[in-house]
């Protein structure tokens, strides 16, 4: 498939995966993202690949451990509650190093919130989640053509680190219909899976783990991690900018909140006023650096969300205290329009103008 | 001097550490001995629980991996599926596959999942110190019952074996006990059958019940456990075939 074709985006990424050489998919019904076990329940059998529609989200991601320890390409996809329970799962695939793709299509919470679009899910995406001193990486797609692109990505990253890779979008990306293209890009090159189960037929016994009882062991597994963790950061951060050099108001945003900015954005260059992006793709390893580069001169950097205000605070660490971060959100299924970020935008070169 | 009796191959030559009189290192054995009779090391892939047998992969000389407290049935759907040709056997204490991972157990035996289960009734949560199982007979002082289990309070033993029978998906569960040679004997029939099942392509779940001492969590010198299994335990959880 090169040719343009419409798509949903929670049926576009599920075809991806498919491509990317998905060997099982399991997964547990919920809104906004049942395109996706709906498309797998007939997609997965006409490739002889494995469907299988789980009794809850501890089941799936029990089951995407299980083959993932043989060595098979497999992931799960839910929203935000079935991720919350998930993160037991997540916890032992960190531990145990097992290469994984979970994709969680947000919606509205605390709780059962609503099924609208949000992205109140980032600390918990980005923080871990589950148990102990993990993280996984985190990418956040903006548009339906991305979402296609991040799931081979998603695959090879998880091969390479031996790690969980979580898709973070929210219910409009899932939901909305875009003209995409499939490509078939050269893959990285990868290790192979010396490591998994698959019985040792003229071998010693392999076994995967994340139980440590000697003295220190475990320790020295955290440790391990943690050094695998500082080479992904080294090597895997992906970001867009736009406008930033010259710009005295930078916005940030990720997914769906993105688009919103780059219009907000566009409109404000009309009226004359200096102002930029920044757009995180991997939420975790986080572009840090990068924001941190940006933040000279007299900039004020503004984050806008479908939340409280969560990945605020990483642009507060990136930026260090370096130039103000000022922040816009909208929790819990509600979606900023572009004129609102505009309002925020003109207040601030107001502001600005007071201050100086 | 010929040589009568040996080391299965498939169980390392260690030692365990399981309690004296524990029934764990007889299981594992009846295990590692249907692996090597029926030829299937190459490509068994076993599930360690979280349990007293969290690390039968030290004892145990093949494939495996170790999973979250009672979710070893929803590992096993994942690997099976993925891989039809292994054998995959899931190996759960009583906590493990009666509490915390009822719906996992119920569900992977409701679908008909082409995997063995190993389930090790001691009637007890032996590695957190003793605590009452659903399996805990009535009147039984655990840590948590301490003044013996009541049935108003606690509810009553759960009889997880009967229950899987009645699923169409559940195709051989049998109930066996190792407290006495003549019974472990028994349970080896049981344990070589299960597998024999999976290997042969047989359709659906097989389950193989195993009344285990603990001791050690129940307070006992390993010989009044034994007696106290005779007496009570199978009262409550009757050997025999249950299905198939
Ligand atoms: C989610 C979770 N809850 C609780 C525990 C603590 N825990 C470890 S083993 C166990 C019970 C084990 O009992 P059983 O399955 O009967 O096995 P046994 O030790 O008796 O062989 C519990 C509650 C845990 N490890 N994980
Ligand atoms: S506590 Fe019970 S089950 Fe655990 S090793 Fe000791 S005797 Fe065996």
């Amino acid at each position: 498939m090169s040719e343009r074709i419409l798509m949903c985006g929670n049926e576009a990424l599920a075809e991806s995966a498919i491509i990317a050489g998905l060997d099982a998919y399991f997964g547990y019904p919920i809104t906004p993202q049942n395109e996706i076990p709906e498309y797998m329940s007939k997609r997965m059998p006409e490739e002889g690949r494995v469907f299988l529609q789980c009794e809850s989200e501890l089941a799936s991601i029990n089951m995407v451990y299980g083959a993932a320890a043989t060595g098979k390409r497999v992931m799960t996809t839910s929203s935000s509650p079935g991720i919350s329970l998930m993160q037991e799962g997540i916890s032992y695939l960190a531990g145990a190093e097992l290469p994984s793709v979970i994709v969680n299509i947000m919606r509205g919470g605390p709780g059962l919130g609503n099924i609208a679009p949000a992205q109140g899910d980032y600390f918990q995406a980005t923080r871990g989640g589950g148990h102990g001193d993990y993280r996984t990486i985190v990418l956040g797609p903006s548009s339906v053509q991305e979402l296609v692109d991040c799931m081979p990505l998603a695959f090879d990253l998880a091969d390479q680190y031996r790690i969980p890779v979580l898709v973070l979008a929210d219910g409009i990306i899932g939901q909305m219909m875009e003209p995409v293209v499939f490509n078939k890009k050269p893959r990285r090159k990868l290790p192979p899976k010396d490591w998994a189960l698959t019985g040792a037929d003229g071998r010693e016994q392999n076994i995967v783990r994340s139980l440590w009882l000697k003295e220190g062991a475990v320790e020295q597994h955290n440790y391990d991690l943690q050094a695998k963790y500082r080479e992904i950061e080294k090597n895997e951060v992906l970001c867009e900018q736009y406008e930033v050099d010259d710009a005295e108001i930078v916005v940030i945003a990720y997914g769906i909140a993105a688009r919103i900015v780059q219009g907000a954005v566009n409109k404000a260059r009309q009226e004359g006023i200096k102002v930029g992006w920044i757009r995180p793709i991997t939420l975790w390893p986080f572009p840090t650096e990068q924001i941190s580069k940006a933040a000279k001169d007299f900039k004020i950097f503004l984050t806008i969300e479908l939340s409280c205000g969560q990945m605020v605070d990483d642009v507060k660490l990136a930026v260090a205290g370096k130039v103000p971060v000022q922040f816009y959100g909208r929790p819990g299924g509600g979606v900023p329009t572009v004129e609102q970020v505009l309002d925020k935008i003109r207040q601030l070169t107001l502001r600005q103008e007071n201050v100086i | 001097m010929q040589k009568v009796f040996t080391k299965p191959q498939s169980l390392k030559d260690c030692t365990t550490h399981y309690c004296p009189g524990c029934g764990h290192g007889i299981a594992h054995r009846l295990i590692a001995e249907t692996i090597d009779e029926l030829g299937l090391r190459g490509r068994t892939i076993g599930i360690a629980p979280v349990g007293c047998a969290v690390l039968a992969y030290d004892y145990l000389d093949m494939d495996m991996i170790e999973v979250a407290h009672g979710r070893a049935p929803a590992v096993a759907t994942g690997m099976k599926r993925t891989n039809p040709d292994k054998i995959i056997f899931s190996y759960q204490g009583d906590g493990d596959l009666a509490a915390i991972g009822t719906g996992e157990i119920i569900h992977a035996a409701h679908r008909g999942e082409q995997i063995t289960v190993i389930f090790i009734n001691n009637a007890v949560f032996g590695m957190t110190g003793g605590q009452m199982a659903p399996t805990t007979l009535l009147g039984q002082v655990t840590t948590t019952t301490p003044l013996g289990r009541d049935p108003l309070k606690q509810g009553y033993p759960l009889q997880v074996s009967e229950l899987l029978a009645m699923l169409p998906g559940a195709i051989y569960i049998e109930r066996c006990s190792l407290h006495k040679p003549a019974l472990i004997r028994n349970a080896k029939k049981a344990v070589k059958h299960a597998f024999q099942l999976q290997a042969d392509g047989a359709k659906g779940l097989s389950l193989v019940e195993l009344l285990s001492p603990c001791p050690t969590a129940w307070r006992m010198t390993p010989t009044k456990a034994i007696e106290w299994m005779e007496n009570e335990m199978i009262k409550i959880f009757p050997l025999g075939r249950l299905k198939g």
